[in-house]
């Protein structure tokens, strides 16, 4: 990758990152006992855990864990019962998924969330934040509208950038709803890097999507951790866990069951156990 | 792909060979959306001039009917854009129409005839009271799930024809003026033509002198045996298709925009627009309170003219025309709003009054007058009976074209249609500004 779609307009947030890609040490993320019951079933029972900045940090668990709930929880999309979530210093329990967005945290749905009667283009340029044109009177008064054509042509090739990156850019005319299962989730992945983020919760980027693409998605994911993003990536395939999030956070019912690096959650008995169903012993 | 809005989108799979060709032709006329809209307006008048030349109608009279096949043309066209806006793009379920355009004409009555405000003035705050109570209307409802919006709008607008037409409120005292709704009648004193004052010196005198360029607008119509009330109202349907013209260009800036670009996102999935960080409420009540202002303003440019401020224009089914005119033209495109505006109003609106007429002139002029009082007692209850039964005709000639369209063409008359949401053309990376 030469140039890409983020280098630009980022000053700020790369203030924020660190060049090198390592760890700084500072939580960026932090989850406090969290809950979250819907009638008789608790999805969330009090989970619990730190991101590190600049890290891709696995989550993982048994299906039903809690995993896209806690991420729900996280952004806002739906209001925890109980618990906490920090993000860079602020309490964010309780904002409105806007606000989260707007601060530099954004998600992905597990089940691709496409636009699906407008284009692949219309989809990612829908993304940048306080975008000028969006105030209705500096789109229709003829005095104004040259300004927000001028941002919007800087955004076009911004746009047509990340594309590329995702390799969807032969895609950019099409409707959303005509893409595959794997394109719409690289479309969703663009979309929130439009929105220039400091994080990002991915919900099972990868279902669906074909090995080789597979492989330059996560190469792209390092990259950019590279330059300073950190993720928080739900996966079922333990392969990629193991290969590319240190640390791993495990999900069990609701509750965070262990937190390590790759080799340990691998050797550890109770993942194991609760992966093949039996009851963990608490 | 490059002209973005201009150019229709054949996403249609080309079935079998009569399917792609029809479709080719499609393509070919819809080439340009404004000549898209004047071919259908112009097939609209040969079709109703070929039918008052064969119902015997004269040169006057065919005039006059193209001058009202225009007026309901454009007032709906106005309607159907405002409510796509809300509808087609925002995806916000208005069915209290009736209601906004009812607060549109009412507030421009108290203003004006009541108050006493110039026509432009009152035209003005009327506007912004439309916006405000739809601003209003939107509030509550934006923070529940998106169906509580169609039972409040719904409610709202019975709520705004009752007040309207109750006695209790016929006549009241409001900051120090007398105003009033004036009941079930509706309120005294007709409301300002815009149009009168172009053309006559004083136009509220007994009898209009014209003024110099009525004298010549007038004369010119002579030329073509056209009475001055014709010509009038020729003058009226032309202002009427001027703000067709302003509409149509607002709310296409409007829609391609990054504004529009968030009301599609809100229609397609709010959670994502959300997620992505746009304030999802503002966008909602900014689209919705300008939708219910444009159209309150069209409502005082329609019974300006014809029907006159009485709360019956305000029934339940108006909301529902304007919603199969939308569904016609094509819900999210504003050049589909036009087109679904002038078919519905022109063919289906007043075609079978139109029909009508004629049938009636025929019987008039043909037959023997003794003889069809003999056979029928008397034209009048034939007159009568058709009608009265008008406008349930009318509801059963709609539900066929619903049911067929939804059947043949759910996308409406001009199918699919790629209408980007954005002030440049994306695809065109190295393109400039527009
Ligand atoms: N909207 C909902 N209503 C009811 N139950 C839900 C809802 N969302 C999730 N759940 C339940 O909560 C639990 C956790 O679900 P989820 O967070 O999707 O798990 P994961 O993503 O780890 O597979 C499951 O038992 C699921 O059935
Ligand atoms: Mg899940």
């Amino acid at each position: 990758m030469t140039t890409t779609a983020t280098e630009q307009d980022t000053a700020s947030a790369e203030e924020s990152r660190t060049a090198t890609g390592e760890s700084t040490g500072d939580p960026i993320l932090q989850v406090r006992n969290l809950q979250k019951r819907f009638g008789g079933v608790v999805a969330v029972d009090g989970v619990g855990f730190e991101v590190e900045q600049g890290t891709v940090t696995g989550l993982i668990g048994p299906n039903g864990a809690g995993k896209s709930t806690t991420f729900d929880l996280i952004t806002g999309v739906q209001n925890a019962d109980g618990g906490q979530v920090i993000f860079d210093g602020t309490d964010i329990t309780g904002r409105r998924p806007e606000q989260i967005a707007n601060r530099g945290l954004v998600r992905t749905f597990q089940i691709a969330r496409e636009l699906s009667e407008m284009t692949v283009l219309e989809n990612v340029m829908l993304a940048p934040p306080n975008q000028l044109g969006e105030s209705l009177w500096r789109s229709v008064l003829p005095g104004f509208r040259g300004g927000v054509s001028e941002q919007e042509a800087e955004l076009r090739e911004e746009a047509w950038e990340t594309l590329e990156f995702f390799a969807i850019d032969h895609l950019a005319g099409e409707y959303a709803g005509n893409l595959s299962g794997g394109q719409r989730k690289l479309l969703e992945m663009a979309r929130v890097f439009m929105t220039d983020p400091d994080m990002i919760l991915l919900d099972e980027p990868l279902a669906g999507v074909n090995p080789t693409l597979e492989e330059k998605l996560l190469d792209r994911i390092h990259e950019l951790q590279s330059e300073g993003y950190t993720f928080l990536l739900v996966e079922h395939d333990m392969n990629v866990v193991m290969n590319h999030c240190d640390p791993v956070v495990v999900m069990h019912q609701g509750k965070r069951l262990m937190q390590g690096a790759p080799e340990e959650v691998r050797q550890d008995e109770r993942v194991l156990e609760a992966y093949l169903g039996g009851e963990v012993e608490q | 792909m490059s002209d973005g809005d201009a150019q229709a989108d054949d996403t249609t799979p080309g079935g079998d060979t009569e399917q792609s060709v029809r479709d080719r032709i499609w393509a070919v006329a819809s080439a340009s959306d404004i000549r898209l809209i004047a071919v259908t307006l112009l097939a609209i008048y040969a079709i109703f001039l070929f039918l008052g030349i064969v119902g015997g109608l004269d040169a006057n009279g065919l005039y006059s009917s193209l001058e009202r096949v225009t007026f309901f043309a454009a007032v709906y066209a106005l309607v159907v854009l405002a409510l796509n806006l809300q509808w087609g793009y925002a995806g916000l379920f208005n069915i209290g129409i009736a209601g906004f355009m009812a607060i549109g004409l009412y507030s421009m009555h108290i203003l004006t005839v009541q108050i006493g405000l110039a026509y432009p003035i009152g035209a003005l705050g009327a506007v912004l009271i439309t916006s405000l109570f739809g601003a209003l209307v939107a509030l509550p409802a934006l923070r529940l799930r998106a169906d509580y919006l169609a039972i409040v709008t719904l409610a709202f607008a019975e709520i705004v024809r009752s007040i309207l037409g109750s006695q209790r409120f016929a006549e009241f005292t409001f900051a120090g003026f007398d105003i009033g709704f004036g009941g079930a009648t509706g309120p005294d004193g007709t409301l300002p033509d815009p149009v009168k004052f172009f053309l006559y010196k004083h136009p509220y005198s007994l009898r209009p002198e014209p003024n110099a360029f009525g004298e010549f607008y007038f004369g010119l119509f002579d030329l073509f045996i056209i009475d001055d009330s014709t010509a009038e109202g020729i003058l009226y349907a032309l202002f009427l298709s001027l703000f067709v013209g302003l509409y149509y260009f607002l709310l296409v800036r409007t829609g391609n925009s990054p504004f529009g670009r968030v009301l599609k996102a809100i229609r397609e999935d709010e959670t994502v627009a959300k997620a992505l960080g746009k304030d999802t409420r503002k966008f909602k009540i900014t689209a919705f309170a300008l939708g219910s202002a444009l159209m309150g303003l069209a409502a005082i440019l329609w019974y300006t003219k014809r029907g006159g401020v009485t709360p019956t224009n305000f029934e339940p089914e108006v909301t529902f025309f304007v919603f199969v005119a939308l569904i016609i033209g094509g819900a999210g495109s504003n050049t589909g709003s036009v087109i679904g505006g002038i078919v519905f109003g022109a063919l289906l609106f007043r075609g079978p009054v139109f029909i009508e007429r004629i049938i009636n002139q025929r019987l008039e002029a043909e037959a023997d007058p003794t003889t069809i009082f003999d056979a029928f007692g008397g034209i009048d209850p034939f007159i009568v009976y058709t009608t009265d039964n008008l406008s349930a005709l009318r509801v059963v000639l709609l539900g066929v074209v619903l049911v067929i369209l939804i059947q043949r063409r759910p996308e409406g008359l001009l199918g699919k249609r790629k209408e980007i949401a954005s002030s440049i053309d994306l695809e065109d990376r190295t393109g400039g500004e527009n």
